[in-house]
């Protein structure tokens, strides 16, 4: 019996591979390796964006600035807080929740480590101390966590709706952020702390950067290779090898060049000859070119978007959420203890926003009331944008970190090229609204 | 009501159930279950030993799926004792009754569409590779292989299950239930949505697992559905049962008889639902 099993396996992935020879054309290229069409459409869109936005500038204002080191690093710097969010987003939204606090809850989670490091920490253990950023980072996360949590028990065991537990989270975390200090900003953050939100000293460096690069470069390879190793010691079909070298030359490429985008993006002159007089050189800073390099935000929001993708898409855990998002009834009855996972996936959520608390007080070196405002419709727009679907059970974590993406790009885009505030908000509202439109003929088109 | 009086029977009074004496694979005593009021299974009791195909027949809403429920741990039950072997089992979630060996097919599949075959075979029991991550290609050999023996013509392990006919689904979801060395299998509704040709696979497959040991309930509206596979049919009417009756002692019309009107034939043994005249 298990002879002819095998031999039916090898059948089976034997077709499979001749009908995926068979094909010509672009439809096999995609077959052949194995893109996924809807992530390419918004790598398409977003270089459209990005093209649009520079043209127009260099048309209508006589300067491109949007295609510039300067403009592409602060974009980084500034889309890590929302990508953060927005992979835990991808999971509740899966599960056919929705979290409208995560805004709210960032102001309230700020404002803690703001008190904790400014008003607490410094009395304990001395101002300046090594430990404050360490102890505030941990206290945010886990401060996160335990909100996440509550408001996913609340969901999960007392069948409240998530719509309405994160409304009221809404009001109420920002309530509370506002009864911690009395409204009061904050300042100044731990210098150390502060490092973490990006700035020219919260990088790291041109060197830096390449190592990064280089050992992502490394780690594409070797996972390309692990998986067609893992398919042929199965007898599953493979993809050929001129698209497994088109997908790893693709990638190295990517990564190399935007290594070498972040690094030629140099100090400003000020901070160089203030850099020079504080360590007591003396050299013109002129001639003294130091590059920003990958920021330490983005690094946060890039391994964030690695794990998430790990947990999602590797683990049980991850398996769960997308079976609970579709078809909730049948992860209950297949033994899938599916309150404790929605109270785990919110909890997830919060310790997130306790990461983007972190990046957000850090960048502006303070905790304002104002903090995350506005968040949670950016965190979700950026998560549907990235193809998650409100109908449960389909998202990508690397599709949510590009709708976060697209979104920073239509914003500052629309900043660098001057459009009024009231235009960009009509802007982003009418993207948001397309892009679900199109994904839905997208969708009945595939299926 | 439970100790309801034994009707005396004619000369061609109920033959005796071949396994007599022998220990039942599954015993449910006086189960009872309330949905605000409305008493959707009333102390019913039925039983089913090893190799035995039950069929549970009743009208829509005559109770038979809500009992079924109960014993694959998706409904807590009110009142009532299931036995497993002869032993009293605890069955308070679906995960309790599959280490029971308590498979269920149900009648909606219960798949999660959005995922792959292999997925939904190992739903909630993934196999993992030694650093604890999903090991998704082993389960996809796994699946191939029993795939393979179930519906030859499967060769979509790729597509989320969404994407599949009506019977390729239905193999998933069997194949789900037995891969897992099931040895009280229920299948509710098993060939409503089929054609003759994927029923008549059905059929082969529930003859193929009674000669492997394993108990069947077969639950369905449908007498023809159940009547030439099953060994028994035992019969609910208004969350109560009507009786049981080996199918070798009665015939489609006294069955439908004690479906539509209670009414128990003589060679069946009557239950508290049974029509007393």
């Amino acid at each position: 019996m298990s002879a002819t099993d095998a031999n039916d396996t090898k059948a089976t992935s034997d077709l499979a591979a001749s009908l995926n020879s068979g094909e010509k054309g672009l439809k096999g290229f995609l077959r052949a390796t194995e893109v996924d069409t809807r992530m390419l459409g918004m790598v398409a869109a977003l270089a459209l964006i990005w093209l649009g936005f520079h043209l127009y500038g260099a048309i209508v204002n006589g300067f491109g600035a949007f295609l510039t080191p300067r403009n592409l690093w602060n974009l980084s710097v500034q889309t890590s807080s929302i990508a953060v969010m927005a992979t835990g987003m991808v999971l509740i939204i899966v599960t056919r929740h929705i979290d409208l606090s995560v805004g709210s809850m960032l102001g309230f989670v700020a404002m803690i480590m703001g008190v904790t490091q400014v008003w607490v920490l410094p009395e304990l253990v001395g101002l300046g101390s090594w430990v404050i950023w360490p102890v505030t980072v941990v206290v945010g996360i886990v401060c996160g966590a335990l909100i996440g949590a509550f408001q996913g028990f609340l969901i999960a065991y007392l069948a409240i709706p998530a719509f309405i537990v994160t409304l009221g989270g809404l009001l109420i975390w920002r309530g509370s952020a506002y009864l911690i200090a009395r409204g009061e900003t904050i300042a100044p953050l731990d210098e150390t702390f502060s490092l973490i939100g990006g700035g020219p000293y919260g990088t790291i460096g041109a060197t830096g950067s390449w190592i990064v690069g280089i050992l992502v470069c490394i780690a594409i390879l070797v996972g390309l290779y692990m998986s067609r190793q893992q398919r042929i010691r199965f007898g599953f079909a493979t993809r050929p090898m001129w698209a497994e070298y088109l997908i790893a030359g693709v990638s190295v490429v990517l990564v190399l060049g935007s290594v070498m985008v972040m690094n030629s993006y140099y100090w400003p002159k000020g901070i160089v000859r203030r850099y020079i007089e504080a360590n007591g050189l003396t050299v013109d800073p002129s001639e003294v070119f130091i590059s920003y390099g990958f920021a330490i935000p983005v690094l946060i929001a890039l391994s964030v978007g690695l794990a998430m993708t790990f947990l999602a898409t590797r683990t049980r855990f991850g398996r769960y959420v997308f079976a609970i998002g579709g078809n909730p009834e049948a992860a209950e009855l297949a033994g899938i203890n599916t309150k404790k996972m929605t109270l785990l996936i919110f909890a997830l959520m919060g310790a997130l926003v306790g990461i983007s608390a972190v990046i957000a007080s850090a960048r502006l070196k303070s905790a304002t009331l104002a903090l995350g405002q506005l968040d949670e419709l950016y965190v979700i727009a950026a998560a549907v944008i990235g193809g998650t679907s409100f109908a449960g059970g389909i998202g990508t974590i690397y599709g949510a970190i590009l709708g976060a993406l697209v979104m920073q790009s239509l914003q500052s885009g629309m900043v660098l090229i001057g459009f009024d505030a009231a235009i960009q908000s009509m802007v982003v509202g009418a993207v948001l609204v397309m892009a679900v439109y199109l994904d839905t003929i997208y969708r009945k088109n595939s299926a | 009501m439970e100790t309801a009086d034994i009707v005396t029977h004619g000369k061609d009074g109920p033959s005796t159930n071949p396994h007599e004496g022998e220990t039942p694979l599954v015993e449910m005593r006086d189960i009872s279950i309330a949905f605000g009021g409305i008493k959707a299974v009333d102390h019913a009791s039925c039983d089913l030993y090893p190799g035995e195909v039950v069929g549970l027949l009743g009208h829509n809403g005559a109770g038979k799926s809500t009992l079924i429920k109960i014993l694959s741990g998706a409904y807590p039950r009110d009142g009532g004792q299931i036995f497993v072997d002869g032993k009293e089992a605890t069955i308070a979630n679906p995960r309790d009754a599959k280490t029971y060996g308590i498979e269920t097919i149900y009648q909606t599949l219960a798949l999660a569409d959005n995922v792959d075959a292999a997925a939904n075979l190992y739903l909630g029991r993934e196999l993992l590779t030694r650093w604890g991550t999903l090991d998704d290609a082993a389960m996809e050999a796994e699946t191939r292989k029993v795939m393979a023996r179930l519906n030859p013509n499967f060769t979509r392990f790729k597509d989320p299950v969404k994407q599949l006919s009506g019977g390729q689904r239905q193999s998933v979801a069997i194949a789900r239930a037995i891969h897992f060395n099931a040895r009280i299998l229920i299948m509710d509704e098993p060939t409503a949505a089929l054609g003759p040709a994927e029923t008549e696979q059905v059929g082969q497959l529930i003859h193929q697992l009674k000669k492997d040991g394993i108990g069947i309930f077969l639950i369905s509206h449908d007498i023809h559905d159940v009547f030439d596979l099953a060994d028994r049919v035992t019969v609910m009417k208004n969350g109560q049962i009507v009786g049981s009756a080996l199918t070798k002692d009665v015939t489609k019309d006294e069955v439908l008889g004690m479906i539509i009107l209670g009414k128990c034939p003589p060679a069946a043994i009557p239950g508290p639902g049974a029509l007393q005249d």
